[in-house]
């Protein structure tokens, strides 16, 4: 029977096997975003389906406007830019600068959100109007939910930034990072969704 | 060796010979009353012999290894140092997946012949006045076959109960009744939630879904009296939502149709 | 930058509280919270088992007359739930994924600890929800699938409650998976490779790939769902011009994938188990791994096999019934493989042994069938009948249930250094064994015959059958009893086990048992062949 001192597969460890590990923090936050894609990806199907499934019944109005959300693609498309600008601010130990342009960032994020809702005052159909009002509300209120969350992030960590507080350095830029990531998801989704909904 | 080989074939044969036997002798089908029935049956009794086969097979190898290598009392050491062999591991890869796409196109055939291939014809023509979409269901046919046909039925299911509209007499029944080898045409819809329309002895099941209308397909080839069942979860009483089908012969259905109908039509 | 876990865990020991009670709080430590998810799985498996059983009694008889039918309609709606989301997948991913993952990477901990003790305490308060919900206004009644509009049109109330409990629940699972992946990835011991890992972690990986890839689709429908039912919007209602079909889409696209969320851990399970007990290496390691990652790309792809009666178009089915028939392929590797484990080994007959061989048997029987349910013209027989209840509690009961009690009679010495009582084992083995055969093969011959499933009432041809299977049923809750009586004699006063009572090679063994709260007293060993067993190491190289 085999034992385990006779097992020559069992090695003793060499002692300088550390016990410190690489931050994997950001390996998990990418396994988050690709999930939290499957759910937009679930809702863009359900909507290409209906599209060419469920015809609009006579009478029904689904008609969108493009000069709001194009100009919500390029605050969204800047708002990234800006934030890679606060990434790289901060790298240079440019606490301020970094806090500035995070600042930037989330008023961009502000404006979309205005934007947003000012597209859905004027809309000329409601919620439960018909199949496509609801798809159309849903996947931009989704898409909202995940700017708003976004935004409140960039505030919280452009607080942080200031150089009193120390939570985050250019040496530990985690926090900075994972919201710039999860900031370019929400961008790369608004711009799928931009396609899909609105151009297609 | 030799001998060994010899155990081996004559268990092997012996599990394909109990395997056929009881495929081909032990009924667990209900009758056979549709002329979709024994196409179903013969790809039954394929899959259920194969079936037996690797069941057997394997259980047998299973049972034989806890006997045959079972660790006698007092027994010390390990088993063979056996870690893998390529050939064996490619030759139950390509085995199953042989087997498997033969399934799939047998049984692809099989659906072919019970008409659930036949493509449904475009779907402008499916549209019907008011926008909605026909959906297939097996057994399909166009929209000419069904006008052409002299028995078409409009099925609609509601919570819980079935009935049955005969446009050519313009009457509703909550009776399927049909002459036996003729084929049957209906077009099914719901008012409330999913049901499905089910005859054991027919082998067809077609879901009934609301705002999406699905043909269904079949000609009953044995007279007598059989269940409609519906088989999608439906509310409290989906156990009750039953009806029958009555296949009869030609006159007996006369009979009956032109007790009922609404408007003078000749059969 | 790197983290040092040690530190980490220093200060969570801390503030943890020691014996009993640390079972109740919000534990980090991977161990406490793998024995948290399968005391609370197995709590709420003995709910799910009474409505079951319920359920059953019920139908001994072909009339309505043991529940009121609203209420039986609830009661096969928590069984499903219950057993699916309580207890399958938080027992086979999260109490064996918890406890034994972290061993086999060679770490101390999970990847993400904080985040694992909320994907636990997650699901106490949702499973205690969605059973509270029968008790307001009767709980959901329209089956686990929810399908609309039956799921728009039932009472609401239940409907809704059932949904945010799922939602959860599902929530849950992600974090889990997020876990597992990024542990077995990134948290493995410095020189361990992938492919030197127990299969369970393989197992663990693709499944945690499956949850992460489809979960979330069930969170937007469900989502969907409620807009559905609380703000009257038409996504599934065809009243106001919604598609019933995009439901089924949508929750197969998740749902058939659960099934091998609930299957996959139970194949890395037995992986473990069986070279253990027959004292040889796991045949074909490589086509093993191969076969894993094959099943987690088909079984992404095959979601409409369950829809072939919905009106899909013709394609569809064939597209999905030839993929659906190619999972048989890297499932049917993996048998042959384990059967080829134990050919030519030295086999202890156990309960853990015996419950793996009931798992292959049984498993085997619910692969053919389900072969056969891909075929479409097969399907549209039998499709939403007794057969199909028939095969999938054959996958799920035969299949993971039996590796569960395997596992916790393999790995009960490790958890609590006590051994569990053999006779009793055996003894529960037979009861189970031939209660569930008894309870659900005639049900094959039902669904063929006519009896639809999540029916209170039936033909009286069918209660001779039915009865048969209501009397295996019986078999398989008495066969909790001797389980229990064991465990509880076991903790009372069990035999002690030793470290190793199994001699086993992989690395939870290799420390005691139960295990220090650092896992390991110094550092982790490095395991490079977890399945080295067999006689000579000199026959090992030539693979015969």
């Amino acid at each position: 029977m085999t034992t385990l001192d006779s097992s020559k597969e069992i090695q003793k460890s060499t002692p300088e096997v550390s016990k410190n590990h690489e931050d994997f923090r950001m390996f998990g936050l990418v396994t988050f975003l690709i999930a939290d894609g499957m759910t937009f990806a679930g809702f863009f199907a359900a909507y290409l389906t209906y599209k060419a499934v469920n015809p609009l019944p006579e009478g029904a109005i689904y008609e969108l406007e493009l000069p709001i959300p194009t100009l919500n693609t390029i605050l969204l498309l800047v708002s990234s830019a800006t934030f890679h600008k606060a990434g790289k601010a901060l790298l240079k130990d440019k606490n301020s600068d970094s806090q500035k342009w995070l600042i930037l960032t989330a008023f961009l994020g502000i404006i979309f959100l205005i934007c947003q809702l000012f597209e859905y005052f004027h809309l000329p159909f409601g919620l439960t109007d018909n199949l496509f009002a609801s798809t159309f509300y849903a996947l931009t209120g989704f898409h909202g939910l995940h700017v708003t969350l976004g935004t409140l992030m960039i505030l919280i960590i452009s607080w942080q930034t200031r150089l009193n507080t120390g939570r985050i350095t250019s040496k530990n830029m985690f926090p900075l990072e994972a919201v710039e990531l999860y900031w370019h998801f929400v961008d790369g989704i608004w711009v799928i969704l931009f396609i899909i909904l609105y151009l297609l | 060796m030799l001998n060994k080989n010899i155990y081996l074939i004559l268990i092997i044969s012996c599990v394909f010979g109990i395997s056929f036997w009881i495929g081909f002798n032990v009924n667990l089908l209900p009758a056979e009353a549709s002329i979709n029935a024994p196409i179903y049956d013969e790809l039954f009794k394929i899959l259920f012999v194969i079936g037996l086969i690797i069941f057997i097979g394997m259980t047998l190898a299973v049972i034989y290894s806890l006997f045959k290598f079972k660790r006698r009392k007092d027994e010390i050491g390990d088993g063979i140092a056996l870690e893998g062999n390529l050939s064996l591991e490619i030759i139950w890869t390509l085995i199953p997946s042989i087997i498997v796409l033969i399934i799939g196109i047998y049984s692809y055939n099989i659906y072919d012949r019970m008409g659930g291939m036949k493509e449904l014809n475009h779907s402008h023509e499916m549209m019907s006045s008011n926008n909605e979409k026909i959906w297939a269901g097996i057994s399909q046919s166009s929209n000419n076959d069904i006008a052409n046909n002299n028995l078409s039925v409009e099925v609609s299911a509601m919570q819980f109960a079935f009935l049955f509209n005969y446009p050519k007499g313009e009457f509703i029944s909550g009776e399927l009744h049909v002459p036996v080898n003729n084929k049957v045409s209906m077009r099914m819809e719901s008012k409330d939630v999913i049901h499905a329309f089910w005859v054991p002895e027919f082998r067809i099941k077609q879901d009934i879904i609301p705002g999406q209308p699905t043909i269904l397909n079949f000609t009953p080839t044995k007279i007598g009296k059989y269940p409609i069942i519906c088989a999608e979860l439906c509310g409290p009483y989906h156990g009750g939502m039953r009806a029958s089908i009555i296949v009869e012969d030609e006159s007996d259905y006369k009979d009956w149709f032109n007790k009922n109908k609404k408007t003078e039509v000749d059969l | 930058m790197t983290i040092s876990i040690d530190r980490q865990k220093d200060n969570h020991q801390r503030l943890q509280p020691n014996g009993w009670l640390r079972y109740f709080s919000f534990s980090l430590d991977h161990k406490v919270i793998g024995i948290q998810y399968m005391v609370c799985g197995f709590l709420f498996y003995l709910i799910g088992g009474t409505l079951a059983s319920a359920i059953r009694i019920e139908l001994a008889s072909p009339m309505s007359d043991f529940l009121p039918r609203d209420v039986y309609n609830q009661f096969l709606t928590l069984h499903g739930t219950i057993m699916i989301f309580l207890w399958i997948v938080p027992v086979v991913n999260g109490a064996f994924g918890n406890y034994l993952i972290p061993f086999y990477v060679g770490a101390r901990d999970m990847a993400f600890p904080r985040l694992n003790a909320v994907a636990f305490w997650l699901i106490p308060p949702s499973g205690l929800m969605l059973i509270a919900s029968y008790f307001v206004e009767g709980a959901a009644q329209s089956g686990w699938t929810a399908y609309p509009p039956l799921s728009i049109t039932t009472p609401q109330s239940g409907q809704i409650i059932w949904i945010i409990s799922v939602l959860l629940l599902g929530g849950s699972s992600i974090f889990g998976g997020i876990n597992f992946i990024a542990t077995i990835i990134k948290l493995r011991r410095p020189g361990l490779k992938l492919m030197q890992l127990p299969m369970y972690c393989w197992a663990m990986l693709g499944t945690s790939l499956l949850v992460v890839l489809s979960t979330p689709v069930l969170a937007g429908t469900l989502i969907l769902l409620s807009f559905d039912i609380v703000a009257h919007t038409g996504f599934f209602n065809p009243v106001l011009g919604g598609n019933v079909v995009v439901y089924q889409h949508l929750f197969w696209f998740y749902s058939h994938p659960a099934v091998y969320i609930m299957v996959l851990p139970a194949f890395g399970l037995v992986s473990e188990i069986l070279p253990v007990h027959s004292r040889k290496p796991l045949f074909g390691y490589t086509t093993m791994v191969y076969s894993i990652m094959g099943i987690v790309v088909l079984g992404l792809v095959v979601w409409a096999h369950h829809m072939f009666t919905s009106g899909t178009p013709p394609w569809m089915r064939l597209f999905f019934t030839i993929a659906t028939s190619f999972i048989a392929v890297p499932t049917g590797i993996k048998f042959f493989n384990w059967v080829a484990t134990l050919w030519g080994g030295k086999i202890s007959i156990n309960s853990a042994m015996l419950f793996s061989c009931g798992f292959i048997i049984n498993f085997v029987f619910g692969g053919i069938t389900g072969v056969a349910l891909a075929q479409v013209p097969f399907d549209i027989h039998v499709h939403d009948t007794y057969f199909v209840v028939a095969h999938f509690h054959y996958i799920v009961y035969g299949g993971t249930v039996f590796i569960i009690f395997s596992s916790i009679y393999h790995w009960f010495p490790k958890v609590t250094g006590k051994m569990l009582g053999e006779k009793l084992g055996i003894i529960h083995f037979a009861i189970t064994f031939i209660g569930f055969n008894l309870c659900f093969a005639p049900q094959h011959w039902l669904g063929l015959n006519g009896m639809p499933r999540r029916v209170a009432e039936y033909d009286p041809q069918f209660q001779f059958v039915n009865q048969i299977s209501s009397i295996g049923a019986l078999l398989m809750a008495i066969s909790t009893i001797p389980f229990l009586v064991n465990i509880f004699l076991s903790v009372r006063n069990g035999k002690d086990s030793g470290d190793n009572p199994w001699n086993a090679l992989t690395p939870e063994w290799l420390t005691s048992s139960p295990p220090p709260v650092e896992n390991w007293e110094g550092d982790a060993p490095l395991v490079v062949e977890p399945y080295g067993y067999g006689d000579s190491f000199s026959q090992k190289n030539k693979k015969i």
